[in-house]
Parts: C-alpha cells; sequence; structure tokens
C-alpha cells in the first residue's frame, strides 16, 4: 500500500496551483493511493542498464533561420485575456502584504 | 429536396468530394446536407460542441473558385469535422474544458490551416474528454457524447466526438487527436476507421498539448481511403513544430486506392501481439479477432505470434508519463493570458490562479495533475518518471524486435465494446486499463489503425487495431484498406452501413439511417 497522505496531497496541490477543496483532497487522498500503487510495478521492470527514453524520435537542436516570423497582433494577443490594458495583461498583485 | 440531402449524408467521404468534384453537387448543397443531418441528430448524440454558422459561406466560395475554372484540391468543398484540440480561427476552441469556455484563438493549427487550404468546410468543432484525458468523452465539461449505435453507451474517447460524427453521418470526415488511443479506441466502439499516425508525421502546432511526447493529430472517418485522404492534407513537415518530421512521405490515398483494389495479403507477413491477445480481451473481441485472423490467412497473409513482454509494463508507464507531462503543459493555464479567471479582491495572482484552476478544472484534469506534480517531485523522480522512461525503452525494444520477423502487428482495438455511460466513471483505474491495446504505439511513437472487423454479442462495434513500424504509415494504409474490402466482402458494405436509425429531434420520427447498406 502507498504512503500518500491528506498533507502530501494538499502540498501536491499547492505546487499545482488548484486550490482543491476538504472533499476533494479526501477523494484524491484515496485515488492517488489506488492509482501509485497499480503503476508503481514500473519500478520492478527495469535495471540501472536501460536508458530512458524521453521522446520518441530523438532530435536535436531543431532551430529555424534567425529571421522574424509571423507573429500577433497587441489586439490578437489580448483577445482572450481575462484583463488587460492594451499594452500589458492585468494581474492582482504579485506579493502579499506580509512579503 | 429532404430525401435527396439525406442521400449525400450516406456517401462514403470520397465517393462525396468526387461528386462535388465533378460539378455534380455543390459544396453548398454537401455542406447544408451535414448541417441539416447535425440539427436532426446532435441534440441526442452531442458530437459537436460548436456548429460553425460560417460554414455554408466558405462552402459558397469554394463553389464560386470552382464556377471560375480553379483547379482544387479533389477534397475541396467537402465538410469536415474538427476536434475540440485544435485551434480554429473564429471558432471555440475548449478542449472540452470549462477553463477555455468561449475562448476563440488568435491563430489557427497547422492541421485546420492545411484542411482549409485544401478547400475543406469545417462544420464545427467536436467534443471530447477534458484536455483529452479519459477513454469515453464523459470527461467533457460539456456532457458526453453518446454511442450513435446505442444512445445509452459510451462512443469511446477521448475522440469520441468526431468518431460519433462519422459514424453518425454528421460528417464524412473529422480529425482527432490521439495520445494513448483516443482516435483508435473511438473508432474501434463506433465502427469507424482512424489514424494515429508515426509521431511527428502530422503537426502538433495548434493542438492544445496534453502529453507532448505522445500527442499525434490524425484522420477520423468511415473508410480507409478516406482516412488516406485527410492524412495526405495535413501531414508532413511544419516549421512551426520542433517535433515534425522533415522527410518525404509516399502517397497514403494511393497506397488505400492499391490496397482496396489488389484483394490479396499475398507476402505480408502479419504478427498477432500475445501480450494483447489475452486475459482481459472479452470473449466476442476474441471471436471477432480469430475470425480476421482467418480472413487474413485466407487472403495470402503469412500470420505468427510475436512476444512483446514489456507490453504489461505500459499502461503503468504511461499514467506515469502522460501525466507528468500533462502537469507541465496545463501550467499554461495561469488566469494571464486567456481562458478563465476567479478573483476576489486583495487576493494575490497566486491566489488567483489556483482559484481559478479549482474552477475551472475537472476531477479528472486536477488527479492528473495532482498525480503528475508527484510523479516528478524530488524524492520520486527517479523511481516513478525515471523508471517509466527506461520501460519506455522496453517497449520500443519489443516492437524493434517484432517488426524483424513482421511487416505489420494485429490486436484487438480495444478489450471490449462500448460500455455503458457512467459504468467506469468513478472508477478511474478501471478506466486506465481499457487504453492497454493502444498505448504501447504512442510510448514507441510508431503508426496505428483502428478499423472495424464485426460486431460483438451486444450488436456493438468491434474494432482490429494494426501497427507499422515507425514511418510506414503506408503499410497501415495498403493493408487496412485490403482487409476492410474483404471484410465489405463478407458483410455486403461496410460496418456503418448497418448502423441502427437515431431518431430525428425535427420529426420524431427516424432520421434516414437503416440497418442495410442498400438504403438511402
Amino acid at each position: 500500500m502507498s504512503e500518500i497522505t491528506r498533507e502530501q496531497v494538499q502540498h501536491l496541490a499547492g505546487l499545482a496551483r488548484i486550490a482543491l477543496t476538504d472533499d476533494e483532497v479526501t477523494s484524491l487522498t484515496t485515488e492517488l493511493s489506488q492509482i501509485v500503487d497499480a503503476i508503481a510495478t514500473v519500478r520492478e521492470v527495469a535495471g540501472d542498464d536501460v536508458p530512458a527514453t524521453s521522446h520518441p524520435v530523438p532530435m536535436a537542436n531543431v532551430l529555424r533561420a534567425d529571421e522574424a516570423g509571423e507573429t500577433l497582433t497587441h489586439a490578437e494577443a489580448f483577445a482572450g485575456a481575462p484583463s488587460h490594458d492594451g499594452e500589458r495583461f492585468r494581474v492582482s498583485a504579485i506579493l502579499g502584504e506580509e512579503q | 429536396m429532404e430525401q435527396a440531402a439525406t442521400d449525400l449524408t450516406r456517401l462514403a467521404g470520397h465517393e462525396l468530394a468526387a461528386r462535388i468534384a465533378s460539378g455534380d453537387v455543390s459544396s453548398v448543397e454537401a455542406t447544408q446536407a451535414h448541417l441539416d443531418r447535425i440539427a436532426a441528430v446532435d441534440g441526442e448524440l452531442h458530437a459537436f460542441l460548436h456548429v460553425n454558422d460560417g460554414a455554408l459561406e466558405q462552402a459558397r466560395a469554394i463553389d464560386e473558385r470552382r464556377a471560375r475554372g480553379e483547379q482544387l484540391h479533389e477534397l475541396a468543398g467537402s465538410p469536415v469535422a474538427i476536434k475540440d484540440v485544435l485551434c480554429t480561427i473564429g471558432m471555440p476552441s475548449t478542449s472540452g474544458s470549462r477553463i477555455l469556455e468561449g475562448w476563440v484563438p488568435p491563430y489557427d493549427a497547422t492541421v485546420v490551416a492545411r484542411l482549409k487550404a485544401a478547400g475543406l468546410v469545417a462544420l464545427g468543432k467536436t467534443n471530447m474528454d477534458e484536455f483529452a484525458m479519459g477513454s469515453s468523452t464523459e470527461h467533457s465539461a460539456y456532457g458526453p457524447t453518446r454511442n450513435p449505435w446505442d444512445p445509452e453507451r459510451i462512443p469511446g474517447g477521448s475522440g469520441g466526438g468526431s468518431a460519433a460524427a462519422v459514424a453518425a453521418f454528421e460528417a464524412p470526415f473529422a480529425v482527432g487527436s490521439d495520445t494513448g488511443g483516443s482516435i483508435r479506441q473511438p473508432a474501434a466502439v463506433t465502427g469507424t476507421v482512424g489514424v494515429k499516425p508515426t509521431y511527428g508525421g502530422v503537426s502538433r502546432y495548434g493542438a492544445i498539448a496534453l502529453a507532448s511526447s505522445l500527442d499525434q493529430v490524425g484522420p477520423v472517418t468511415r473508410t480507409v481511403l478516406d482516412s488516406a485522404l485527410i492524412h495526405d492534407v495535413i501531414g508532413g513537415h511544419d516549421p512551426h513544430d520542433s517535433t515534425s518530421l522533415d522527410r518525404e512521405w509516399p502517397s497514403f490515398t494511393a497506397a488505400a486506392r492499391e490496397g482496396a483494389a489488389s484483394g490479396s495479403l499475398a507476402g505480408l507477413r502479419v504478427g498477432v501481439v500475445k501480450e494483447l491477445d489475452s486475459e482481459g480481451i472479452a470473449p466476442d473481441v476474441q471471436a471477432r479477432f480469430q475470425e480476421t485472423v482467418q480472413v487474413l490467412t485466407d487472403a495470402g497473409a503469412e500470420v505468427v505470434e510475436v512476444s512483446c513482454p514489456s507490453f504489461e509494463y505500459s499502461v503503468a508507464a504511461y499514467y506515469l508519463i502522460l501525466p507528468a507531462e500533462a502537469s507541465s503543459n496545463l501550467a499554461r493555464f495561469d488566469s494571464v493570458r486567456f481562458g478563465l479567471r476567479v478573483e476576489q479582491q486583495g487576493q494575490t495572482v497566486e491566489d488567483v490562479m489556483a482559484a481559478s484552476r479549482e474552477a475551472g478544472f475537472g476531477p479528472e484534469v486536477k488527479r492528473r495533475i495532482i498525480l503528475g506534480t508527484y510523479a516528478l517531485s524530488a524524492g520520486y523522480y527517479d523511481a516513478y518518471y525515471g523508471s517509466a522512461q527506461k520501460v519506455r525503452t522496453l517497449i520500443q525494444r519489443d516492437f524493434d524486435a517484432a517488426f524483424e520477423q513482421v511487416d505489420l502487428l494485429i490486436s484487438p482495438a480495444a478489450p471490449t465494446t462500448a460500455f455503458k455511460l457512467g459504468e467506469k466513471i468513478n472508477d478511474p483505474l478501471a478506466m486506465y486499463v481499457n487504453d492497454i491495446t493502444t498505448i504501447p504505439a504512442n510510448l514507441a511513437g510508431i503508426p496505428g489503425m483502428g478499423l472495424p472487423m464485426g460486431l460483438g454479442d451486444d450488436g456493438m462495434p468491434v474494432g482490429l487495431q494494426l501497427l507499422a513500424p515507425m514511418f510506414e504509415d503506408e503499410r497501415l494504409y495498403r493493408a487496412g484498406a485490403t482487409i476492410e474490402a474483404l471484410l465489405a466482402e463478407r458483410w455486403g458494405g461496410i460496418l456503418t452501413s448497418r448502423a441502427p436509425a437515431l431518431r430525428d429531434a425535427a420529426s420524431g420520427g427516424s432520421s434516414g439511417t437503416s440497418t442495410n447498406g442498400a438504403a438511402a
């Protein structure tokens, strides 16, 4: 049985920037434990001699020519933004009062 | 007029395209027929999240260009349905998520741009599991899609909307995306055809990312040739996608035409993957699979058993790699540049982000982001994510060894026929193991096709999966078209021609589909 605790789920949710409700923390603690148990088998199979694969078709240094390409206009870039002033995306305070 | 309109939706995509190209049918007529069909049956099915109100105008423009004598692509004027994972100028693109509700992208995905350039007319955006996380379309924030063969059942997922749209004759062509089977499994359970190309064969630019090392966009249609036609339009190198393969591809359309005409599989070496033909595959699916193996053998194929021992670990590896990549990709939904923002006076940007993501993401998305964050955490990274990447190497080696012995691999495309809506929604693990047949191809990057191989004991479609080596998508189309033709000969038509009728919202009666291929 894996060792996932409520506190761990709350910590992970904080890292992932999701304000979970208490009920969600409860159900995710159970589900995550079950899922992690089920997928833990990957630890049994491959030894140190097996290299890791991060990408099915390895390619390196894929670069384009250093020329101006198509870009979005300001209006296009801001069209879907929740808030902006026409020049910049507008957000709430970056730092809280205690900081 | 009504009857003529119904006729057009029953044609295979290539037949409709040929009639439009010959001037026999206009693009406006073809488009209107499909819009009428959507209006009649989509209230029940919910394959579409958005219907393009500019479709007729685009169709008219194609008709005018044709009337002026312009040389157009052979699919110009044909309607196409687009999975909501793809960005489209002028149409909302939500990836099935509340967090992107109403978002209209400022650019087209390359696949969409290429479909437009070829003159295809977008009918609308199709439903999907939120951010393509799911196997049933029940995780869509906008409600599930229903299976046209039985509205009580799931149409597969994540691309259940595209598969249901073509199965229900709402569209002749569609596109989807396949991260762990999201094109091939819906094809299997709706009696349609879908292809996951070789990784990098089709651009991912403008496809809202789930797991970037696994995602691949591909065609969704009723026939193999129709998939080949779409693949030829959307495939090829794209400088906007750094993982796009810069190589020449053969004509998949030509391969499908030759395959359909040949009627023979003589000389083809086919491997049955032992690990995908065992426990967990329903008896009726196994029975159809054995019959199909016999059809292949009778047509001259040499069928042998091959073993891919590491496949046993593929689901586990996938459910580490996918959440890890997804948790990173979905970090872009930060409530700043696009999407939902939920805020209260006095909150910091971090509070706003956490509140927005809490409100905007559904349960499966949260589950996978948290799982991915866990898998990437210090102290667990090597044990989980690192091990999963090693399993990926082992699976590639299994495929390499298998393809030294055979030209193609075959398996059932899904372990069962379509299950009932709600049956697995509260059991994530049961949903995950459903992807056992399709996941290995994504982990290895190889191409795969789902196509119909008959009906199960419950009268629901059963799908066959073909897998080819990296870059050899052509083999899928050549052999797939031959197999499709051999089965259609036995059945007296392709499988979708046997789909039961749907309720017609307009008339309250049956809406033009019938129980045999000769009608309409």
